[in-house]
């Protein structure tokens, strides 16, 4: 069978298509479609060539095999030292052998490479800074799977996700009208406690564009208006577009390099639009990236910056309590042991290792590092995708072992995570192994926390 | 055998060593392409090179990464063997008379005692990689057949050179057998995994630029 009726090489065009791959349940008949593939080798191997140059070509050709990868990948640790997890032999026996066979390989082999690709592989790019020659393989599997993509090789959810942003630009079927509803909503029922509240939508010139992750529109919209708060209390002068708010990119795990395009460009587009002074993203490491590190780049822009300077949510947490636009009531500071999650997105992938410690001096009393940390931290376990693939539950919950040694030995209870992705981990482990611990986001412990200044209170 | 080894056929191979290292080396920057591989080189040059410095020189350094200190034994296996493998072959004194024969220049040379050192230091720091890489499950995988073939050949240049020195009885014998193997180390680095000799500093710099670049090299460096 070349193409199936929805696993295919197409990528999502309509909302027919779109609801087809919803109604299958779990993919069941999405995966048993993918057994019956056909791989176009040839289009595979003009592919590799074409995209394929030095940097890649050289990393494939000269590991030296000597394994110093294997130890700094917390897969490989979590799985018993399975040899099969080292980096290096992940990457050789996937698009290593895809290269070496010029692209003739069987459908087997491609769903062998997805599996590896997803459930084998976070993206985190830990392994990277390990390798004596710089090889990271995080990179090159998030290579893999783009050619894994253009083949119809993508886990079902994924295809799914990067349909969403094909046809809604947000990973969730969120339209502008709903956003901005939300929007409206969350204010009207926050403006007992907060009067003069708003949230400011498309307003030009703004000194900050606030973006988010698109489950907070739809799932947990309380996150918006803790935003609209702080962004208050700190007397920012900001707004939110009502079209492009949306900076992930679950395309960016899928390898739908198109789909992360038409999502980018949007969101550039609202900068262009609006004209702020800066952006502020939300608490999420992948939109960072995709918006932030990466984006640029699929945009085609050559400076490889967005059309304004960014800032993820720790940076402008930090700035605010430095600056004092946001002050904390000491007598507030979080008492227990607390720990801190590093995002591999916007610490070890975009330098933001600092910021997180400038808040934990400003709001904790005993702030307790992991070990490692920083740009050395692991994965929470859940990255790259790996949190949202059915598929692979069984692995990922493997996966969440080593946050779960890593906080355990800070002695802490409670964990700060500013990011989506690992407050998911975070909450999946304390759910699967009951370790006893409470995850927070920055935005409801700073609330609690903050100064409010007398004429932002309710009158009596 | 030794007249033809040492004779046109080392000239050719030290032609083929250099020429070939620079070509890959011009192929690999040539072959950098800032929409491929999602890093803009050019508008950011100068954080480019702090990073690729960094990234350089801290990898060289023994103990110099995070890395490095991760695996204290491999790591001193590793330098011990590397350092004797550059150090030795260029400041050895019977190799500095024959620079001095054939090019007419004034080489140095270092004492033999401290070549000794080193090349004994790097056989054997040589011989502990060997035996990581087949006892360690993890070397073991992705052990290949050219893998072991490349260890056999540097550990056998390294021991026959050592012999050679000091058993004078096969003397010929072994100073062949180091002249040939020196020969093919030359001859096929530039298309072998050897090629780090020069692509290490290649994929080096690259890497320290993608993280001075773009992976926040402009916030904060990266501690490697």
């Amino acid at each position: 069978m070349p193409e199936g009726t929805i696993c295919n090489k197409r990528p999502v065009a309509s909302r027919e298509d779109l609801d087809a791959l919803l109604a299958d349940s779990n993919g069941k008949k999405y995966y048993a479609e993918m057994e019956e593939l056909d791989v176009d080798a040839e289009k595979l191997w003009a592919t590799i060539q074409k995209t394929m140059k030095s940097r890649t070509k050289t990393w494939l050709d000269i590991c030296a095999h000597c394994g110093l990868c294997a130890d700094s990948c917390f897969l490989y640790s979590v799985n018993g030292r399975d040899p099969k997890q080292v980096p290096s032999y992940k990457i050789q026996s996937t698009l290593g052998e895809i290269v070496k066979k010029k692209g003739n390989v069987t459908n087997e082999f491609m769903r062998m490479c997805m599996d590896t690709a997803w459930s084998k592989c976070t993206c985190c790019n830990r392994c990277g800074s390990f390798c004596p020659y710089g090889i990271d393989m995080g990179v090159m599997f998030g290579y893999l799977r783009g050619l894994l993509h253009s083949q119809g090789f993508v886990p079902w959810e994924l295809k799914i996700g990067s349909g969403m942003h094909r046809l809604f630009r947000a990973q969730m079927d969120v339209t502008v009208e709903e956003f901005v509803d939300t929007c409206e909503w969350m204010v009207d029922e926050a403006l007992e406690e907060w009067p003069c509240l708003e949230i400011p939508v498309d307003k030009e010139d703004a000194d900050i564009v606030y973006m988010i992750n698109a489950r907070e529109a739809k799932h947990y919209p309380e996150d918006i208006v803790e935003a609209a708060i702080l962004f208050h209390v700190a007397g920012e002068n900001w707004t939110m577009p009502s079209e492009g708010w949306e900076m992930t990119s679950l395309s960016m795990f899928a390898g739908d390099w198109e789909a992360c395009k038409m999502q980018v460009d949007t969101v550039y587009g609202a900068m262009e639009r609006l004209r702020p002074k800066r952006m502020v993203a939300t608490e999420c490491g992948h939109a960072y990236r995709a918006t932030v590190i990466e984006g640029p780049y699929w945009a085609g822009r050559p400076d490889g910056k967005p059309p304004v300077e960014c800032l993820h949510y720790v940076e402008w947490v930090a700035e605010a309590l430095e600056t004092g636009k946001l002050k904390i009531d000491p007598t507030k500071k979080i008492k227990e042991p607390v720990t801190l999650q590093d995002s591999c997105n916007y610490v070890r992938n975009a330098g933001l290792r600092d910021c997180g410690r400038i808040i934990m001096k400003h709001i904790a009393e005993d702030f307790r590092e992991m070990a490692p940390n920083k740009e050395h931290n692991y994965c929470c376990g859940g990255g790259g995708g790996f949190n949202g693939i059915g598929r692979y539950r069984k692995q990922r919950n493997v996966a969440l072992k080593m946050k779960r040694e890593q906080i355990l030995a800070t002695g802490a209870k409670f964990v700060i995570a500013p990011c989506h992705n690992c407050w998911d981990a975070i909450r999946d482990l304390e759910e699967e192994f009951e370790i006893g611990i409470r995850w927070s986001f920055l935005k409801p412990l700073l609330i609690k926390m903050l100064v409010v200044p007398e004429h932002l209170l309710p009158q009596e | 055998m030794y007249e033809i080894l040492t004779g046109p056929l080392l000239w050719i191979a030290f032609a083929v060593f250099f020429v070939g290292l620079a070509a890959r080396v011009v192929l690999y920057f040539l072959g950098l392409d800032w929409r491929l591989d999602r890093v803009a080189y050019k508008p950011h040059m100068a954080y480019g090179l702090k990073g690729a410095f960094r990234s350089v020189y801290r990898w060289l350094l023994p103990f110099g990464t995070y890395s490095w200190r991760a695996k204290p034994i491999f790591t001193v296996m590793f330098f011990a063997f590397h350092i004797g493998l550059v150090i030795v072959p260029l400041f050895l004194e019977g190799h500095a008379v024959m620079i001095r024969n054939g090019l007419g220049i004034n080489w140095p040379a270092m004492p033999q005692i401290l070549a000794d050192v080193l090349a004994i230091a790097a056989l054997a720091g040589g011989l502990g990689i060997a035996v990581r890489r087949l006892v360690l499950p993890e070397v073991r995988i992705l052990t290949d057949f050219k893998d072991i073939m490349l260890l056999v050949l540097i550990l056998t240049l390294l021991a026959s050179g050592i012999i050679a020195t000091y058993h004078t009885a096969n003397y010929s014998f072994w100073i062949t057998l180091h002249v040939l193997c020196g020969v093919i180390v030359l001859l096929t680095a530039p298309f072998t995994k050897l090629s780090h000799i020069a692509l290490f500093f290649c994929t080096r710099i690259q890497l320290g630029m993608d993280f001075g670049i773009k992976r926040g090299g402009m916030k904060s460096n990266f501690d490697w």
